[in-house]
């Protein structure tokens, strides 16, 4: 049985795309992003047939209230009330703390609910609503937002990323597409959970795709764009400043170029806050309203460096929430300062996509008011890096899953969360579609399955039993601490990695000028 | 086996998604039943009237159905309490079912393997692809909820042995098939026919022997499923309820078969003949509700009855039957049950539009065999895929099955086309030439396809455009346009412009039959 197996892989080799998706790749690169974009999106549409959010659990609810009242808010009043407190429009009540794309996104969205089901967006009336109706045409807000920004954005990076590797295999191609496309946590939060993060993290991916062939305006308009949607976008505003200062530098004539691009990035922003700039007070206004700082340096049990030492050093008893700004920006910025020099140093393509995959820890890691859904910003350069490190994508994948998991139990999304993983690892483990070759199998496995089996049996245990009265987090601390170990490391390793790849192109420079 | 296991892991992932879905009344027909074999002795089972939703499948379901009452019994009593369980709806059930039916799917799994455990590669996977993936399973077992996969894994079982020669074997599970679904035995006199002439047909001694074992295999299999109910003298009970005649000639929402056109006719010349001054009488039944009860709901046709539509069947299954008596080859088994099954969907009683998939699923594995199977085949899935949109009404559903139906056209045609370009090209291209010259048919359109591999003919082409037409029309302009007027229109139109589809791929399945020559 085990030679005739043996016998089959040489074959298939021989043969050379005898593997399960060999009629997936047949057509190129667009026909396959096609059929896996199609099952992509079904996946999705699966996902949001289950609970959201808040679903049920007045006064508050969740995310999706908080969407839904901002669609209210913005359908009903002008623009610029849209962040004030006033009688029509309780501040308190799920603000408006996103900035003004957002805003605007959600007036639109709204107009699409409004013609379909007014209730659903009805001013006061509609707080708290909740119907068959209203639920459908919500997640088709996502549904389709994702299908018209995060899907093309993918698709130009695939093409962007693979026009500069003409050797690469087709299934391989395939296979990264399926592996940014059905990234679990992404799919959890936007249609599970409810947010619109395809949005945002669409834009940086075509911003990403946009500085990788070369055309730096789009990319600047881009990022500026997806800036706009949602403030924490900034996690990967160090790599994009860094890179693009860089090339700017090498080019003949650098004030001109930077000049360019900061016009660019002060125009795209003029056009969005274009209602706000009347005024120093309505900007202002706007502005407090995106650094909600009172809402403390993290929130529940993340896996950043604050919450996880907290168990230790009481961090928010001993510091002033001044202070505590002061030194989550200094950590901040010193922990991404590595990787923006050697951007700064030496831009490259690869240099860039592990810049964005650094900057994006380190504000995870030290920045202030971090969520566990922020994981997903991390995520993203780690997916777009997939064929790099499968290792690092499929472990940071992992570890984010499982930071989310008591997020994803409140919100009654368990059996979402265990098949989406489930599909994530049959993807990524495609028989003889992808080798394994990059991935050392002696290396590491003996400690990689120890890990795994931990957390299996730490998600038992977090669904199944109930913590001892003294410590009610105790099994989210201990979720929490597996995860920071995880991400610390890998951290590091993606750090490392970056510095090694200027190393080897410093190398590559010297063998060049001595031939 | 891995790989195969590989594909069922990706649909289940999708199917255990789907889990809160919407789910029709055999939802709850199958929770009754499981009620009822587990807190009823057997001798109750088929006279228990407690729900509407009585037993009326063979004894070997009821069986299965105990089985899956034990563990059932086990998560929540209450699934299977015959008075409190009825409309249940917490969790545990719709979690219980749900995944039984994912389970149950792994029969389907091991008579697909069985069936492509010996083809190249390719082919195989192709296999998989075509039938792991059905997007009309996915339909009809894992939203609306029935047992099909499992049922149509016994048929593959059965299949793959008579392709394999083991006549015995493959006679035996097929008469396990029937004590579990009875609608399966439309393709009993295939069955017969074949394994008469290619079992039993070897001297008379020899013979006579033969056919006395496969008799006695056959018989000591309804024995099994039906021996307690003959014990306790209850036959007649359980056949009436299997056989429900009074149901009418065509289901809630029409299948689209032969009938359809029928109905059509009548209401055509009611309408012709009330113009021109005849006197004609409404009938009684409604277009909506179905055509129930005794009296004739056609105006001016003849009424048909059970045995007319009986006597059609067989009738347009002569041809086959008449080809499998001439020359019983192991290798056309498949396409002559596919066929059966065809007939028995366009000319059969009381037909569901669910139906559709016991001649889509087995045709799958003739459709890798050249590029005409292969054209017919994506054409024909398509079609039947998209006469099962009527079954999911809800909104909730509706991108459900219009990416379903997407994706699985995408992966038909990037599929066929690998299979029919590279290496396959050669060989695709020489059976052409020979057709062309054997058969002088459509020669324009062969020789485009020469060059090109898989492309699909003007006319599919335009058929399959029309389909988009007849779904936007039904499901966005007659709203528009007519409001709540006329709610059967979009219905009667899916139903009838399928029917054309399905009547084309009988036509073809029938000329190809006819047309196979003899060995």
């Amino acid at each position: 049985m085990e030679r005739a197996k043996g016998r089959k892989v040489v074959k298939d080799k021989e043969v050379g795309d005898g593997d399960l998706c060999w009629w997936l790749v047949h057509k190129g690169i667009a026909a396959s992003f096609l059929c896996i974009a199609v099952f992509a999106l079904l996946v999705r549409v699966a996902i949001s047939l289950h609970p959201y959010s808040g679903a049920g659990n007045p006064p508050k609810y969740g995310d999706f209230e908080a969407q839904r009242h901002w669609m209210e808010i913005t359908l009903n009043l002008p623009v610029k009330e849209w962040y004030c407190n006033s009688t029509t429009n309780d501040i308190s009540y799920w603000g408006l703390d996103y900035p003004p794309l957002t805003a605007y996104q959600s007036y639109f969205h709204g107009l699409f609910l409004r013609f379909f089901h007014p209730e659903s967006v009805s001013l006061f009336t509609s707080r708290g609503h909740e119907s068959y109706l209203g639920k459908l045409l919500m997640r088709w807000t996502v549904l389709s937002s994702d299908a018209l920004v995060f899907f093309p954005a993918v698709f130009y990076f695939v093409l962007a990323y693979h026009s500069g590797r003409p050797n690469g295999h087709k299934t391989h191609i395939a296979w990264h597409i399926a592996m940014i496309l059905l990234s679990p946590c992404l799919m959890l939060i936007d249609h599970g959970h409810f947010q619109y993060n395809c949005i945002s993290l669409g834009l940086t991916v075509g911003a990403v795709a946009a500085v990788l062939s070369n055309k730096e305006l789009v990319a600047c308009f881009l990022f500026s764009l997806a800036l706009n949607h949602k403030q924490m976008t900034a996690y990967f505003a160090p790599a994009f400043f860094s890179h693009l200062l860089g090339k700017s530098l090498r080019h003949q004539n650098p004030v001109l170029e930077v000049l360019k691009l900061g016009l660019v990035v002060l125009g795209t922003f003029a056009l969005v806050w274009w209602p706000y700039l009347h005024s120093m007070e309505a900007f202002s206004r706007v502005l407090s309203r995106l650094a909600p700082f009172e809402r403390g340096i993290y929130e529940d049990y993340v896996a950043n460096f604050w919450c996880t030492t907290s168990v230790l050093v009481k961090w928010k008893r001993i510091f002033t929430i001044q202070s505590l700004k002061l030194l989550s920006l200094g950590a901040t910025v010193s922990t991404c300062l590595p990787s923006m020099v050697q951007q700064i140093w030496a831009p490259s393509n690869q240099g860039f996509l592990y810049g964005l995959l650094n900057s994006a820890f380190s504000f995870y890691m030290f920045s202030f008011q971090v969520h566990e859904k922020s994981i997903l910003l991390p995520l993203l350069p780690a997916s777009l890096l997939a064929l790099e490190e499968p290792f690092l994508l499929k472990w940071i994948t992992l570890y984010a899953l499982f930071s989310m998991f008591p997020l994803l139990c409140r919100d009654k999304l368990v059996l979402p969360y265990i098949a989406a993983s489930a599909l994530f690892v049959l993807i990524y483990y495609v028989p003889s579609g992808r080798q394994d070759a990059k991935e050392t199998r002696s290396f590491n496995s003996f400690v990689t399955t120890c890990l795994v089996s931990c957390s299996v049996v730490l998600h038992i245990v977090y669904l199944t039993m109930h913590p001892p009265h003294r410590y009610p987090f105790l099994f989210d601390a201990m979720i929490m601490l597996l995860c920071f170990s995880q991400f610390m490391l890998l951290a590091f390793y993606t750090n490392a990695k970056q510095w090694m790849l200027m190393k080897h192109s410093v190398l590559l420079d010297k063998e060049k000028k001595h031939h | 086996m891995a790989d195969l296991l590989w594909f069922f892991a990706i649909s289940s992932c999708l199917k255990l998604l789907l889990i809160p879905s919407y789910r029709s009344t055999d939802f709850e027909v199958h929770r009754n039943w499981l009620a009822l074999t587990h807190s009823l002795p057997l001798s109750q089972w088929y006279f228990d009237e407690t729900s509407p939703w009585t037993l009326d499948y063979p004894p070997l379901f009821a069986y299965f159905e105990r089985f899956l009452s034990i563990f059932a019994y086990l998560i929540d009593p209450q699934i299977v309490d015959l008075q409190k369980g009825l409309n249940y709806t917490s969790n545990t059930v719709i979690f219980f079912q749900r995944i039984t039916v994912i389970l149950s799917d792994s029969c389907l799994l091991y008579g697909v393997y069985r069936l492509t455990k010996d083809l190249d590669s390719r082919k195989r996977i192709l296999i998989w692809v075509l039938v792991v993936w059905s997007p009309m399973l996915v339909i009809v077992d894992h939203l609306h909820f029935q047992y099909n996969g499992f049922l149509l894994g016994v048929l593959l079982i059965s299949l793959s042995f008579l392709e394999q020669g083991k006549d015995l074997a493959g006679g035996f599970f097929f008469a396990v098939l029937l004590c579990f679904k009875h609608l399966f035995a439309v393709a009993a006199p295939v069955y017969f026919v074949y394994l008469f002439r290619h079992y039993c047909w070897c001297g008379l001694v020899k013979g006579f022997r033969r056919l006395s074992v496969l008799g006695a295999v056959v018989v000591a299999v309804f024995a099994v499923a039906y021996g307690p109910f003959i014990y306790h003298g209850q036959i007649q009970q359980v056949l009436r309820r299997m056989f429900p005649f009074g149901r009418g000639l065509c289901h809630a929402y029409w299948a689209p078969n032969f009938w359809v056109f029928y109905i059509i006719l009548d209401k055509g010349l009611a309408f012709l003949l009330r113009k021109l001054g005849f006197a004609i009488q409404t009938p009684e039944a409604s277009f909506t509700g179905g055509l129930v009860g005794d009296s004739s709901p056609f105006a001016i046709l003849p009424q048909i009855t059970p045995l007319a539509t009986f006597a059609m069947v067989l009738l347009s299954l002569s041809p086959c039957l008449i080809k499998a008596w001439r020359d019983p080859r192991p290798g056309m088994i498949s396409r002559w049950v596919t066929y059966a099954y065809t007939c028995g969907f366009l000319f059969g009683w009381h037909v569901h539009e669910k139906a559709s998939l016991h001649f889509v699923i087995p045709l799958a594995f003739v459709a890798v065999q050249s590029l005409e199977n292969a054209r017919h085949y994506f054409w024909l899935s398509i079609v039947s895929c998209y006469s099962l949109f009527p079954l999911l009404f809800e909104a909730q559903e509706y991108p459900i099955k219009v990416l379903l139906l997407l994706l699985h056209s995408i992966i038909l045609w990037l599929a066929f086309s690998a299979q029919f370009t590279k290496g396959e090209e050669a060989k695709a291209a020489a059976r052409i030439k020979k057709k062309d010259e054997q058969l002088k048919l459509k020669g324009n359109s062969n020789r485009a396809d020469k060059k090109e591999g898989f492309v699909i003919g003007g006319v599919e082409k335009s058929y399959l455009v029309g389909l988009l037409v007849v779904e936007i029309w039904s499901q966005f302009l007659h709203p528009l346009i007519f409001g709540d007027k006329l709610p059967f229109v979009p219905l009667m139109l899916i139903s009838i412009y399928c029917g054309l589809g399905i009547m084309y791929s009988w036509i073809w399945q029938l000329r190809w039959i006819i047309r196979s020559p003899n060995l």
